[in-house]
């Protein structure tokens, strides 16, 4: 039984969508059932070790495809209703990488999140691995996660307003400077 | 004075009234490698809560791997970690071939194992010899730095760079074994015998060394895998796992070597696994290059790359096991010349946040004994 | 009464500043600030082999306090920028400090958010080495360029207003 069926056996209706990719399988599953889900997947698919955690930011991805949509609709001049679609699409995905110990396979867990509602529950009560990779997830792209015991900026200094990895976020910055306290005044 | 309380409250989180002392070390302190920083709360000598804090040394490599070809993002993976550049050029490479999903001719990943092993030495030896100065034996650092010149010089015949490699390139290795290589290597295996037969007479059954060091930090293997470990820190607390074994890749199946394992995750038997470990490379090293030289001396170097590299779409996750442990690149492509996304893993970032577990109970020496065996590195640390 | 000596460039004056050059040249100790990889170099030069205590900075002080140049070695970040201020700040004079590496001269390769570009524009630096990173020679031949800038340096020479202020008081 190859890993893609005993993923879709043990998720059932919780699976997406599944994406495979020179041998890596990356699977989807719906936001609110991540932790459910990854349990699952600890207790009955044997992946006890997570590998890492991190977020990333589709922004210029879309603009991309709509721009492609755009281009190709005005050659054919194709009247769609594609343009309500694309305001929907969730801008976040947070990827949990997966290990299973015993047979070595690896596994990509992918959760869609939408920017009006940047908040997912924690895994931190299944894996403690989870922590500073949560902490890094919430300083890069501004994801707070639910029940996480530290949920501070873990690079950048606490007084930092922005999200760097976002893609509006400038490569070079918008010139912050830190300043403790007692050298400002 | 209010306000400077202020400050540390901010960068600590808030701070309880009782009877502990708060204490500061770094970020710049002789015991804290580079730029980190622990705050400890202490009960007379005993840690009561020790909390690092990193980022001191976060340059936005992964911000910059967006904005950079593929190619031209091989140099930044040298300042990862800087001990072992090598390992970080082949990860990343790695990574992007499987993206590409190419197949390096045997040639070059022959040279990419002869010099991954020799930039894992390098690494170990570096840990080993800075363990020794942290806990007041000096001598061996001495011994062991001396020695890693010899394996710098093989580096710069290779590739023209002591520290910073940027060793081979997408698809293959540049250049083949320095001609010099041929002489040196004997010689070289025997100084690198020698040099850690000096620090394990040093070290090993100096009774002060196995006072500061049996039993310190001892880490039970189910909380080591929970929190992530991978590498010697997992390999000293017993399990036998190996990313080499477990899932080879270039030639390393095809050799045979040990893994050291430990038994009580302490810091003594990390300090044993990276001396065995030592032995276990030049032993990799040696079939390698018995096997390299069964090849025909005009064997391809490189595979055929596109000069602009624009892989298809996809995303894909590619982990080898570097000095510290699993060292992995996920890398998003969106079909253009640039990465969409770059996520590094590094193995030291895991295993530095247990840092309170490890290190709770313990008394401040033990604190520095502890961090110099994890074997932080901050460059890829914090990225 | 008029003080010689104090005046103009007299015998004793050069005599005691060649003294005190004298001193300083042959023994300036190092703090190293090696915050990245130019810190891996800099232990290489400060070990065996390249042996950077022949030229008198034998003693690697720990404490910015007991130091006389600040080798600042690697990236500094903005998170960092305030603690290097305060290492530069519990500096005893006379200070030095050598920027090693592209990172500490303009920021290097990393053009980036969270990088600051050169430590220049935070402390004063008196000597600057390119490369990334720069060779443990480098180093070296930095320290020995700086052994130069202090024995051409005037200490009391500089001191003199304060000086006849404090004679002319005496008197």
């Amino acid at each position: 039984m190859s890993l893609k069926d005993r993923v879709a056996d043990i998720l059932g209706k919780d699976l997406v969508a599944l994406n495979e990719f020179r041998g890596d399988l990356c699977i989807e599953v719906p936001k609110g059932r991540i932790v459910q889900v990854l349990a699952k997947l600890k207790e009955e698919g044997g992946f006890d070790f997570l590998s890492d955690l991190f977020g990333v930011d589709n922004l210029d991805l879309y603009a991309k495809a709509a721009k492609k949509k755009k281009k190709s609709q005005e050659e054919s001049e194709d009247t769609g209703e594609t343009k309500g679609k694309e305001s929907v699409q969730p801008r976040f995905e947070v990827i949990y990488l997966l290990l299973s110990l015993s047979t070595n396979e690896r596994l990509q867990v992918m959760v869609r999140v939408p920017e009006d509602d940047l908040e997912l529950p924690t895994v931190t009560g299944l894996w403690k691995a989870a922590n500073w990779p949560e902490r890094e997830v919430f300083d890069m792209f501004g994801i707070r996660f639910k029940g996480h015991p530290n949920l501070r900026r873990l690079l950048m200094w606490d007084e930092f307003q922005d999200h760097p990895l976002r893609k509006d976020y400038p490569l070079e910055g918008k010139g912050e400077e830190r300043h403790l306290n007692y050298d400002i005044a | 004075m209010a306000k400077q309380l202020e400050t540390i409250c901010i960068t600590t989180g808030p701070v309880e009234v009782g009877d502990y002392v708060t204490l500061n070390i770094g970020p710049i302190h002789p015991a804290m490698h580079g730029t980190l920083r622990v705050i400890t709360k202490t009960d007379g000598e005993t840690i009561v809560s020790a909390k690092p804090e990193i980022g001191y040394l976060h340059r936005g490599v992964e911000k910059l791997g967006e904005n950079l070809t593929y190619s031209q993002f091989l140099p930044i993976t040298d300042r990862l970690n800087y001990c072992s550049a090598i390992c970080n050029n082949v990860a990343y490479e790695m990574a992007v071939e499987k993206l590409l999903g190419l197949q390096v001719p045997p040639k070059a990943q022959l040279i990419r194992m002869i010099m991954m092993e020799l930039a894992r030495i390098a690494d170990h030896q570096v840990c080993v010899g800075i363990l020794g100065v942290d806990l007041g034996a000096l001598t061996p650092f001495f011994y062991l730095i001396i020695q890693r010149e010899e394996i710098y010089e093989i580096f710069e015949w290779h590739h023209g760079a002591r520290l910073t490699n940027s060793m081979g390139a997408i698809g293959g290795v540049e250049a083949d074994l320095p001609e010099r290589f041929h002489e040196k290597w004997p010689k070289l295996r025997d100084t690198i015998r020698k040099a850690n037969d000096e620090t394990d007479k040093l070290l090993t059954h100096n009774r002060i060394w196995m006072d500061r060091t049996i039993g310190v930090n001892a880490f039970c293997a189910d909380d080591a895998l929970n929190w992530g470990f991978t590498g010697p820190m997992l390999r000293a607390c017993g399990v036998k796992r190996d990313l080499r074994k477990e899932e080879p890749y270039l030639m390393y199946d095809e050799v045979n070597f040990e893994i050291p394992t430990g038994k009580h995750g302490d810091v003594f038997d990390r300090y044993m696994v990276r001396m065995l470990e030592m032995e276990e490379s030049v032993k990799i090293i040696d079939q390698a290059y018995a096997l390299y030289k069964e090849l025909p001396e005009d064997a391809p170097l490189m595979k055929k790359v596109p000069k602009i590299i624009k892989p298809p779409e996809g995303q894909i996750y590619h982990a080898i096991e570097s000095p510290n442990g699993e060292l992995g690149f996920f890398i998003k492509s969106d079909g253009s010349d640039k990465p969409y996304r770059i996520k590094i893993r590094p193995p030291c970032y895991m295993v530095y946040q247990a840092f309170e577990d490890l290190v709770k109970g313990e008394m401040i020496s033990d604190l520095i004994a502890c961090l110099s065996s994890l074997n932080v590195i901050a460059g890829e640390l914090d990225r | 009464m008029k003080f010689q000596a104090i005046q103009g460039e007299g015998w004793l004056l050069t005599k005691a500043e060649q003294l005190i050059n004298w001193g300083r040249s042959r023994s300036p100790w190092p703090f190293p600030y090696g915050t990245a990889c130019c810190g891996i170099e800099l232990m290489c030069a400060l070990a065996s082999g390249y042996d950077m205590a022949r030229f008198g900075a034998e003693r690697v002080a720990f404490t910015p306090r007991q130091c006389d140049v600040l080798i600042e070695a690697g990236t500094i970040t903005k998170k960092m920028v305030p603690v290097l201020k305060r290492i530069y700040a519990q500096m005893a004079e006379p200070k030095w400090v050598i920027a090693v590496g592209a990172c500490a001269c303009s920021g290097g390769v990393f053009r980036t958010y969270s990088t600051q570009q050169g430590i220049g524009s935070v402390i004063p630096v008196d000597i600057y080495i390119p490369g990334c990173p720069p060779r443990p020679e480098g180093i070296l031949y930095a320290l020995l360029k700086l052994i130069d800038k202090i024995e051409a340096d005037h200490p009391l020479y500089k001191q003199r207003p304060k000086l006849i202020e404090a004679l002319e008081a005496y008197k």
